[in-house]
C-alpha cells in the first residue's frame, strides 16, 4: 500500500469493475485498499472514467462513513460505540484507549502509528466490548486489552 | 486413528483467541503424536463459551469450552479420548440447556459444519428445499412461501409471500433478488452468523426466489463492518459456481457487493441507491422495489434471515413451518442476547418467548451480576423495556402493542447502572450521525434532540426540555420518510416513559454526583 496517487494503478481498478452495474463503491473500496484513502485526485479521475459529474463522485465519497480524504496510521483500531459495547462500559475503555494514545476519535498518533475510530456495532455484540485492529476482531475488551492492544500497534 | 476437531472460525469465536487454540491444537497434538483433524466451523451461538471446541467420539460430538490457548496442553495431556471429567467440558452440545431450548431451523447447520464445504451441507440436507422447489414448478413454490406465514425477519415484517408473489406477478426484461445484509442494528448478528457459518443456504434461499419469480440475478449487500463473512461467503459463492449451484446451467447468479459504513444503507431503497453507485439516500415510495427496484427493475429486497429460512421451508413443508409460533407470528425467530448478559448468544425459538424468559432464565441475567434495569428490543430504533414488561411475548403485534418492535431480534440488556437520560441522547445522536439528510425533522430534529437532552442531563429546566423533546419526537415520527427519523422517537419516549427518574434532574442533583 503506497499512499501516493498512481493514476495508471487507478486505471486497471476501474478496468477491473469493467462489467458490473454501478460500480463506483466497489472502486472506491479498491482504491482505498490501494491507496489508504481516497487522494483528491481520484474525484476528476473517477468522473471521467465513469462519465458521471465530480459532484456525484465527490457526493458519495462523502457521504459514506468508511471513505477517508487523509491517510490513515500504519494500524487502525476501530473501538465499537453501539449499545451493547455501551452497556459493558465500552465508552470507558475507549476513553482510556485514546487517552493513552493521546488521540480523540478520528485521529492518527503524530508518529503514524495508529489511527482511532468510532465504529457502530461490529457483530460481536454478545462478546462486548469489542474492536476491530486492521480488520481482525477482539472481544471482550478489558483492561488488560489496552495493553495488547498498545503492543500490537508499536509492532 | 485420525480424530476430529472442531474449532469455530466466527468472527466472534476468533475476536475470543479461536484462531490461536486451532495452532495450539495442532502444536500440541504433533508433540504427543497424536493423529487430529481440525475442521473450521460457524458458531453454535453460546457466545460466552467461545472458543468452544468440540471433538468427535464414537458417542457424537462432545464440547468443551471456554478454551483458552493455554488449555490446550492440560486438554490433551491424558491423550484421547478426553475425559469428560476435564473441568471444561460441557458434554454433549445438544444437551446444553441454552441449546437444547432452542428450535433449530434456520440456523440447523450452523456450528456444526464445514461452513465451505458442500459435501457437508448436502449432507446435512442442504439443496433439498431448491430441488423440491424445482419439482413443484414457480406457483407452488411461491405458493409454499406464502402458506407457511413467513414475515420479512429485516424488522418490518412483511409478509413474505406478497412480496414474491408481486415481482413474480410483474413482467419486465431482468428482475433481481437482493439480499439485504447489512445488520446494522447493535445487538445484531443472525446474518453475520450464518454468512459465516452456513452460506450455502443463502445461496439456496435466493435461487428459491430467482425460481419462483423468474429473476437470474442476485446481489448480497453485505456490510463493511463484517470482513470475516465477506470473505467466507465469497468463497462460498466460488465454490457453488464450480459446482453448478449457481452460475449458467443453474440459471442463477450472485454478485457480492459491500457496504461503506452507513447505517441506513440497511434501508430497503437506500440499499439499492448504495448498489447503484450513489448515495445511500431513501427513495420516497411509491414505487415500490417489487415494481421497480432496483436499475429501475422489478426486485425482491429480503433480510438476510427470511432468505435463509425459505430452503427449509420448501424441504420440510409450510405447515411444518407454519406450526411453530403465535398468532400471526408464524415460525421461528433467531433471537439474539447480547450486551450486559451471562449467557449471551443466538437463541432461535418459536415466537411466543417471553423477554423475561429470555433475559433471566436464558440468558441468566447480566454478566456484571447487577440487577437489570433495562433491555433495548430491536436495535438502535426500538424500545427500552423496563422489568415491569417483561412478560411480552416476543411476536410482531404483542410489541407493537406495547410501544415497541422485534425489528432484528436484537436484545441489548443493561444492569443498573445505566443512565436513561444518556441512551435517550445516545439514540438522537445515532440519528443525527446517520440521517440521509433528506428530510429536515430527522436530519436537524435528532441534533436538536441531543442539545436538548444535554440540557435534561445538566439539569436545566427539566421539566420544559423535556415537553421539548416529546415536541421533536412527535414531529420525527410524523414528519420522517423512513423509520431511521420515524422510529427513533422510540428509545427516546420509551426511555422518558419508563425511566422519568433519570430525566427529572435538578441542577443540584447534577451537581452532588
Ligand atoms: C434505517 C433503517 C435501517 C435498516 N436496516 C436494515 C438492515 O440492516 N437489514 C435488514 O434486513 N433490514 C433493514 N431495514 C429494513 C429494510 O428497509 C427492509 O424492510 C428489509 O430489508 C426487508 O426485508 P424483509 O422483508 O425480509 O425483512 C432497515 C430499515 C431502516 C429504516
Ligand atoms: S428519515 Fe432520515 S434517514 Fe430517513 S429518509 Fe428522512 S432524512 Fe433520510
Ligand atoms: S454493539 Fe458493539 S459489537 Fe455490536
Ligand atoms: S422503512 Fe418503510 S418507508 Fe422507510
Amino acid at each position: 500500500m503506497s499512499s501516493r496517487w498512481n493514476e495508471a494503478e487507478a486505471t486497471e481498478i476501474v478496468r477491473r469493475h469493467d462489467v458490473r452495474e454501478g460500480a463506483l463503491l466497489p472502486i472506491l473500496h479498491d482504491l482505498q485498499a490501494a491507496f489508504g484513502y481516497v487522494p483528491e485526485p481520484a474525484i476528476p479521475f473517477l468522473a471521467h472514467a465513469l462519465n458521471i459529474t465530480r459532484a456525484e463522485v465527490h457526493g458519495v465519497v462523502s457521504f459514506y462513513h468508511d471513505f477517508r480524504r487523509e491517510p490513515a496510521g500504519r494500524h487502525v483500531l476501530k473501538l465499537c460505540r453501539a449499545e451493547a459495547c455501551q452497556s459493558m462500559d465500552g465508552e470507558a475503555l475507549a476513553r482510556r484507549l485514546l487517552d493513552r494514545f493521546v488521540l480523540d476519535w478520528g485521529g492518527t498518533t503524530p508518529d503514524g502509528r495508529v489511527t482511532i475510530e468510532a465504529t457502530y456495532c461490529l457483530g460481536l455484540c454478545a462478546s462486548a466490548p469489542s474492536a476491530m485492529l486492521d480488520g481482525e476482531p477482539m472481544a471482550r475488551l478489558n483492561d488488560e486489552s489496552i495493553d495488547e492492544i498498545a503492543r500490537e500497534v508499536s509492532r | 486413528m485420525t480424530t476430529r476437531f472442531f474449532v469455530p472460525r466466527d468472527a466472534a469465536a476468533r475476536a475470543v483467541g479461536a484462531d490461536k487454540v486451532a495452532i495450539a491444537l495442532r502444536e500440541e497434538a504433533g508433540r504427543r503424536g497424536i493423529e487430529i483433524e481440525i475442521v473450521r466451523t460457524g458458531s453454535r451461538g453460546l457466545f460466552w463459551l467461545e472458543p468452544m471446541v468440540e471433538v468427535e467420539t464414537p458417542a457424537g460430538r462432545i464440547a468443551f469450552g471456554p478454551v483458552a490457548a493455554r488449555d490446550v496442553p492440560g486438554l490433551l495431556a491424558g491423550g484421547l479420548p478426553i475425559g469428560l471429567r476435564h473441568p471444561l467440558c460441557l458434554g454433549r452440545p445438544e444437551d446444553i440447556p441454552f441449546l437444547k431450548r432452542q428450535t433449530r431451523i434456520t440456523f440447523a447447520r450452523c456450528g456444526v459444519v464445514d461452513p465451505l464445504s458442500l459435501a457437508d451441507w448436502r449432507a446435512q440436507g442442504g439443496g433439498r428445499g431448491l430441488d423440491r422447489a424445482r419439482s413443484l414448478g414457480p406457483a407452488k413454490t411461491l405458493a409454499e412461501v406464502t402458506r407457511s406465514g413467513l414475515r420479512g425477519r429485516g424488522g418490518a415484517g412483511f409478509p413474505t409471500g406478497i412480496k414474491w408473489q408481486t415481482v413474480a406477478d410483474a413482467s419486465a426484461d431482468r428482475k433481481y433478488i437482493v439480499c439485504n445484509a447489512d445488520e446494522g442494528d447493535s445487538g445484531t448478528f443472525a446474518d453475520r452468523m450464518l454468512l459465516e457459518g452456513d452460506p450455502f443456504a443463502l445461496i439456496e434461499g435466493m435461487a428459491i426466489a430467482g425460481f419462483a419469480v423468474g429473476a437470474a440475478k442476485g446481489f448480497v449487500y453485505i456490510r463493511s463492518e463484517y470482513p470475516d463473512a465477506i470473505r467466507i461467503f465469497g468463497r462460498a459463492v466460488h465454490l457453488a459456481e464450480g459446482d453448478g449451484l449457481l452460475g449458467a446451467g443453474a440459471g442463477f447468479d450472485i454478485e457480492v457487493r459491500v457496504g461503506a459504513g452507513a447505517y441506513v444503507c440497511g434501508e430497503e431503497t437506500a440499499l439499492l441507491e448504495s448498489i447503484e453507485g450513489r448515495r445511500g439516500q431513501v427513495r420516497a415510495k411509491p414505487p415500490l422495489p417489487a415494481h421497480r427496484g432496483l436499475f429501475g427493475r422489478p426486485t425482491i429486497i429480503n433480510n438476510l434471515v427470511s432468505l435463509t429460512t425459505v430452503p427449509w421451508i420448501l424441504a420440510e413443508g409450510a405447515e411444518a413451518y407454519a406450526s411453530f409460533g403465535m398468532g400471526r407470528s408464524r415460525g421461528t425467530m433467531p433471537i439474539q442476547l447480547a450486551g450486559n448478559i451471562r449467557q449471551g448468544g443466538l437463541f432461535e425459538a418459536a415466537f411466543g418467548v417471553t423477554l423475561g424468559e429470555l433475559v433471566d432464565e436464558i440468558g441468566g441475567g447480566t454478566r456484571s451480576g447487577r440487577p437489570v434495569r433495562a433491555v433495548q428490543v430491536g436495535g438502535p430504533l426500538g424500545a427500552y423495556f423496563p422489568r415491569a414488561l417483561f412478560d411480552t411475548p416476543f411476536d410482531y403485534e404483542a410489541f407493537t402493542a406495547r410501544d415497541g418492535l422485534i425489528g432484528h431480534g436484537g436484545i441489548v440488556v443493561f444492569d443498573d447502572t445505566v443512565d436513561m437520560a444518556r441512551q435517550a441522547r445516545f439514540a438522537m445522536e445515532f440519528c443525527a450521525i446517520e440521517s440521509c439528510g433528506k428530510c429536515t425533522p430527522c436530519r436537524i430534529g435528532s441534533t436538536r434532540g441531543v442539545e436538548t437532552i444535554d440540557k435534561i442531563i445538566r439539569g436545566e429546566r427539566s421539566a420544559a426540555n423535556l415537553e421539548l423533546v416529546e415536541d421533536l419526537c412527535q414531529t420525527m415520527k410524523f414528519g420522517s420518510l423512513c423509520a431511521l427519523g420515524g422510529f427513533t422517537p422510540y428509545p427516546v419516549m420509551s426511555a422518558i416513559r419508563h425511566f422519568p427518574e433519570d430525566f427529572l434532574r435538578s441542577p443540584v442533583n447534577v451537581a452532588a454526583q
